[in-house]
């Protein structure tokens, strides 16, 4: 328990954090016997002796979750050992079959490496000190206590979970900021989203973070203060941002901080510290004489490096560069892998729009369009081809904005198998004008009922060119193509 | 002849163990165990500076299994050796503070 | 009293099995006569903590029908087998000889039993042991202890002292054991009879309640060598279901057993040799051994092994070290024994409190202890390179010598409750065998007679290179022809 003295008021103070992330990997089978990982069901139900720690049982570890760590070591950049081990890590407790958890300690599949993230335009690398393979635990449910271990009777176990594949990634201290560790773990999740090994679902667990965070003035080291529940990207930005804050009004006031756990309420909005066992943490780590060495064979890692999918930072550089995207544009689209896809879906089937033509639709109107009708783009009834044929269109100045939108709430609202826009276009009859002799001919009838204003107009005053303007779209039902309209009218006063 | 173990170290241990020990037992462990650890200890004196350590007898690699589906344990199988079940559960007494 | 059925129950295992086949008995028949031979005289010697009576019969029966089916048997089919308690068995409890597994039926079979089975093995019981293999004499069973068929107020040895006892009563040709630490061949040298410590990796583990992890191995006990060979042949082999077991095919055994030891190079560990206590007779045993090799065409030398004198101390940190986290499962939350508590941790404390007894208690507080942080060096890690000192000794030996010799035991059987009040005392008996087990190699106690003084059974340890089972056997197989000892039933003697 190590503390900090107060900085006193006023003393520069630098936040350090650096996040522990648990992801459970989505292999068929568990780590080290054949029971099926999935989430829920009916309590101790995908169980064996294996997994239960029956004695005279033995571990066997899955190739499958092997190759996913490795992906995701790679897709940060990491090196992978030539030859890694496992061993125990000792502890009793309840959810733990076998009162051991076999992990990796000293030798881990992956090491070293790094993510790029930006917060407000300003870029900062975020190693990764570490990858490795552990298995996870049973599930607790507390009894008696209002579902919280304090205060519980006692506790129920469900082993279903225990044996899943636990993928561990350890950044290095590099996040100085609440939103530093979000941007982290954003990117995060839309790099294993990429690599489709895991569901990553805070809410179901499959994704877990825990924060360090500690604060000092330049140059020394703060204590380390833990932070668990974080199930959500916000609660992680929330917590961090409030502890950020208590610790330092805490130093301000020139108090000191314990290095200590404590658990985030997201209800509260406040974090508050753990009991921990005075002698904890004695894990008495030594190797797995169960288990024999991991030493990938270099055409087995080429072939994980070949499989590799193109990660969102390079996704990101790609839309930016192929597509012409700002930044923010191409940022937005690549962080939901499905509307990237519906994105790239629908470049491919347009003509004339341009995809940035196109990213606007999408991200703007069709995104908030399907929020609002509590649809997703994964499940999205809309085929691209459709969106873009609407762009398409749009673009072409044969049906104004919006109309567009207008058609779009239309293909919206058929759902599956719906009409392409074209088709409603016809149907409703809202094909604009665009130019030709029937704009004329409008364009004539409203001089001739107006007189008065189109002397003016000739005259050189330019105030009541909007009224006419309006006039032609009121006879148009607003169907004219408003460019088509000022150059129209431009064309009659110069002539 | 000192004894490399104390009694506090003995209660620590048996802790970390989880064993309940009785009065008798922890006296008499401390000074068995002292023994058999000074013993233990003749090797303490040898050079093994260069010496790879063998947790393994036999030097084997990559021993795998492919992704694939075996048959669970029936439920009732698992829950009816268990010492305390409810609702298809394991039932524990109270678990006090987290792990460890 | 008079054995009964002793027709059958003095057979070899071979010997059985070509009748079985042959027709000239039935499996039934078999099976019959050992229930009936334990149960008139396992009072005595209690070397089974469980008998499945039903379950052989049954098995029997099975063996019989699919003969008359005029389907092919297996090579141990109609043969019984006494089966230590520490491999889990479907059909009947198993405990290690603990409390805290008391009544415990695991809802598999061990990869070892269901392969002889298969054989056509009859599986007649589980034979008693040091709790959780700790031990060697047997008195450290949760139970009761077993007593030596030779002498029946003496130790039978252990940690396998039941089914050694078994296989020297003749309650079965065949018996299973463990051997972490010499825990098949003291007690097989103790009893009288032949056991074999395989190579690290040959036998599966998978099912075989875990003391050591790194050094436990599975193996046979029979009265001969050829049986011996017979049923290390049916047990052995890769298994995907243990991650340590070699994935190579072992060379067959029985072929060369008659090979002889014509120009084999034979070396008398000096280091154990004269080891402190040792019985002048087993001293004597060790020489006339050499003769007797030297008579057989082999070639005899001393050899200095050193670094076995370091064995023991490597041991008694890496074992207890090991099973301490094997043991942390034997907690009361899924299976065994439950003490009552109001609160978790101390429920777990006091489970393991009330279901093991004071040696497994040692050993996990020892091995705790190594392992603990700040010890971890010194001793856990210190141990793990002497692992390595000593493996790199044997390597030396064996370029200049094809398999080394040693007496298996300091001492013959001892009395019950002799060397009970002192563990390091009864740690000491497992000095010329732990060497064998750290380096990962294979060795077997061969009984080379009954020591004059005493009348006791005397063995002799042949050690080979790891994955050398066919020297070391072809070699017992020798020395078996050159002593050409009857074999007399021991009498089971009720002490005086």
């Amino acid at each position: 328990m190590t503390g900090e003295a107060g900085a006193g008021l006023g003393q520069e103070l630098i936040t350090t954090i650096g996040l522990e992330i648990h992801v459970e990997l989505a292999t068929r089978t568990k780590m080290f016997c054949g029971c099926p990982v999935a989430f829920g069901g009916e309590p101790n139900t995908r169980v064996c002796q294996v997994c239960l720690g029956h004695p005279g049982t033995l571990p066997v570890p899955n190739a499958e979750a092997i190759a996913y760590a490795a992906k995701i070591g790679m897709a940060l950049g990491c090196a992978i050992a030539p030859s890694s081990i496992f061993h125990r890590k000792n502890y009793f407790y309840p959810d733990m079959p076998k009162n051991y958890q076999i992990s990796q300690y000293d030798i881990p599949l992956c090491t070293g490496g790094a993510v790029a993230i930006e917060t407000d335009g300003v870029p900062a690398a975020v190693g990764i000190t570490r990858v490795h393979l552990e298995e996870d635990t049973g599930k607790s449910l507390h009894m008696g206590g209002g579902g919280r271990i304090h205060g519980a009777d006692y506790s129920l176990e469900d082993f279903n979970r225990a044996g899943t594949p636990l993928v561990e990634i350890v950044t290095e201290p590099d996040m100085h900021s609440a939103d530093q560790a979000r941007a982290f773990a954003t990117e995060l999740r839309a790099t294993l989203e990429a690599l489709e090994v895991s569901d990553i679902r805070m809410e179901e667990g499959s994704m877990r973070f825990d924060a360090n965070i500690s604060m000092a003035p330049p140059g020394r080291l703060g204590a380390k203060v833990e932070v668990k529940n974080l199930n959500s990207l916000r609660s992680l930005h929330r917590a961090l941002a409030y502890e950020e804050q208590r610790q330092r009004e805490v130093l301000g006031d020139g108090g000191t901080i314990e290095q200590s756990t404590r658990h985030w309420d997201e209800r509260a909005g406040v974090t508050r510290p753990l009991r921990t066992k005075e002698h904890a943490f004695d894990y008495r780590y030594f190797p797995e004489p169960d288990l024999v060495a991991i030493e990938p064979p270099a055409d087995w890692l080429e072939s994980i490096a070949a499989s590799l999918p193109e990660l969102p930072a390079a996704r990101r550089r790609r839309f930016e560069e192929q597509f012409g995207l700002s930044a923010y544009d191409a940022g937005v689209l690549v962080a939901s892998r499905p509307a990237a896809a519906y994105f790239e879906a629908a470049v491919a089937a347009g003509r004339k729009a341009e995809p940035k033509e196109v990213a606007n639709w999408l991200a703007n109107d069709l995104v908030g369009l399907l929020t609002k009708r509590g649809e997703s783009i994964e499940a999205c009834a809309i085929p691209p081809e459709h969106l873009a044929e609407l762009v398409d269109l749009v673009a072409g100045g044969e049906i104004s904005r919006l109309q567009g939108r207008e058609v779009l709430d239309d293909m919206a609202a058929a759902g599956a198998g719906g009409p392409p826009p074209a088709a409603i276009v016809e149907k409703k009859g809202l094909r604009q004008l665009s130019g030709g002799d029937e704009l004329a001919a409008v364009l004539d009838e409203v001089i001739a009922a107006n007189p008065d204003v189109w002397a003016r107009l000739r005259a050189g005053d330019t105030k009541p060119e909007g009224f006419l303007f309006g006039q032609v779209m009121r006879a148009t039902k607003g169907q004219a193509n408003p460019s088509a309209v000022r150059n129209l009218l431009k064309t009659r006063l110069d002539g | 002849m000192s004894n490399p173990l104390t009694r506090a170290d003995v209660e620590h241990v048996a802790r970390l163990a989880r064993l309940a020990l009785s009065e008798a037992e922890i006296e008499q462990f401390t000074t068995q165990l002292g023994a058999i650890l000074e013993h233990a200890a003749r090797v303490a004196a040898l050079d093994t500076a260069d010496v790879p350590p063998t947790s393994h007898p036999i030097p084997l690699a990559n021993v795998l299994r492919a992704d694939e589906r075996v048959p669970c344990l029936d439920r009732d199988v698992v829950l009816d050796m268990a010492p305390a079940a409810e609702d298809g559960r394991f039932r524990v007494p109270r678990i006090l503070g987290e792990e460890a | 009293m008079t054995p009964t059925g002793d027709e059958l129950t003095g057979r070899t295992a071979a010997g059985l099995a070509a009748m079985v086949r042959r027709g000239d008995v039935s499996a039934v028949e078999v099976t019959e006569a050992h229930l009936q031979r334990i149960a008139a005289l396992d009072g005595d010697v209690r070397s089974f903590l469980c008998v499945g009576e039903a379950e052989a019969r049954a098995a029997a029966a099975g063996v019989d029908a699919a003969r008359a089916r005029g389907e092919a048997l297996g090579p141990l089919a109609g043969v019984p087998l006494a089966v230590k308690d520490m491999f889990c068995t479907k059909d009947l409890p198993t405990t290690c000889a603990s409390r805290i597994l008391e009544g415990w039926r695991p809802p598999y079979d061990s990869t070892v039993v269901a392969r002889l089975r298969a054989a056509g093995a009859i599986v007649i019981g589980k034979t008693n042991l040091d709790e959780f293999a700790m031990g060697s004499s047997t008195e450290n069973s949760g139970f009761f202890p077993t007593a030596n068929p030779w002498d029946l107020g003496r130790v039978p040895g252990g940690s396998s002292g039941g089914s050694a006892a078994a296989v020297a009563a003749r309650f079965a040709p065949l018996a299973l054991g463990t051997d972490t630490g010499g825990s098949i061949r003291q007690p097989a040298a103790l009893c009288g009879v032949v056991g074999l410590r395989p190579t690290y990796g040959r036998v599966s583990r998978y099912g075989i309640v875990a003391y050591a992890s790194s050094l436990d191995q599975a193996g046979p006990f029979a009265t001969t060598v050829a049986d011996t060979a017979l049923l290390l042949e049916a047990m052995w082999g890769h298994d995907p279901c243990d991650s340590t077991s070699i994935p190579s095919a072992p060379e067959p055994v029985l072929a060369s057993l008659e090979d002889g030891v014509a120009g084999l190079r034979i070396g008398i560990v000096e280091e154990l040799a004269d080891v402190d206590g040792i019985q002048p007779e087993v001293r004597a045993a060790v020489e006339s051994a050499r003769g007797l090799f030297e008579k057989a065409g082999a070639e005899v030398d001393t050899v200095s092994v050193p670094s076995v004198e370091y064995g023991l101390s490597a041991y008694y940190v890496i074992a207890p070290a090991e099973a301490s986290s094997n043991l942390a499962r034997y907690d009361g939350v899924r299976y065994g024994l439950r003490a009552p508590a109001a609160e978790v941790a101390a429920m777990n404390a006091a489970t393991r409190e009330a279901g093991f007894g004071a040696e497994v208690k040692r050993r996990i507080m020892l091995g705790t202890y190594a392992l603990s942080a700040g010890y971890y060096d010194a001793y856990y890690g210190q141990a793990q390179r002497v692992r390595t000192l000593i493996i790199r000794d044997f390597a030396r030996a064996y370029r200049d010598f094809d398999l080394l010799v040693s007496p298996t035991s300091p001492t013959t059987a001892f009395g019950l409750g002799e060397k009970t009040a002192d563990p390091l005392t009864m740690y000491l008996s497992d000095v010329c065998t732990v060497p064998t087990s750290l380096a990962g190699a294979t060795a077997l106690s061969l009984p080379c007679g009954l020591a004059p003084e005493d009348g006791l059974p005397v063995g002799i340890q042949l050690m080979g290179k790891a994955l050398d089972e066919v020297t070391v056997l072809r070699a017992a197989r020798a020395l078996e022809q050159e002593l050409a000892l009857p074999a007399p039933l021991p009498e089971i003697r009720v002490p005086a």
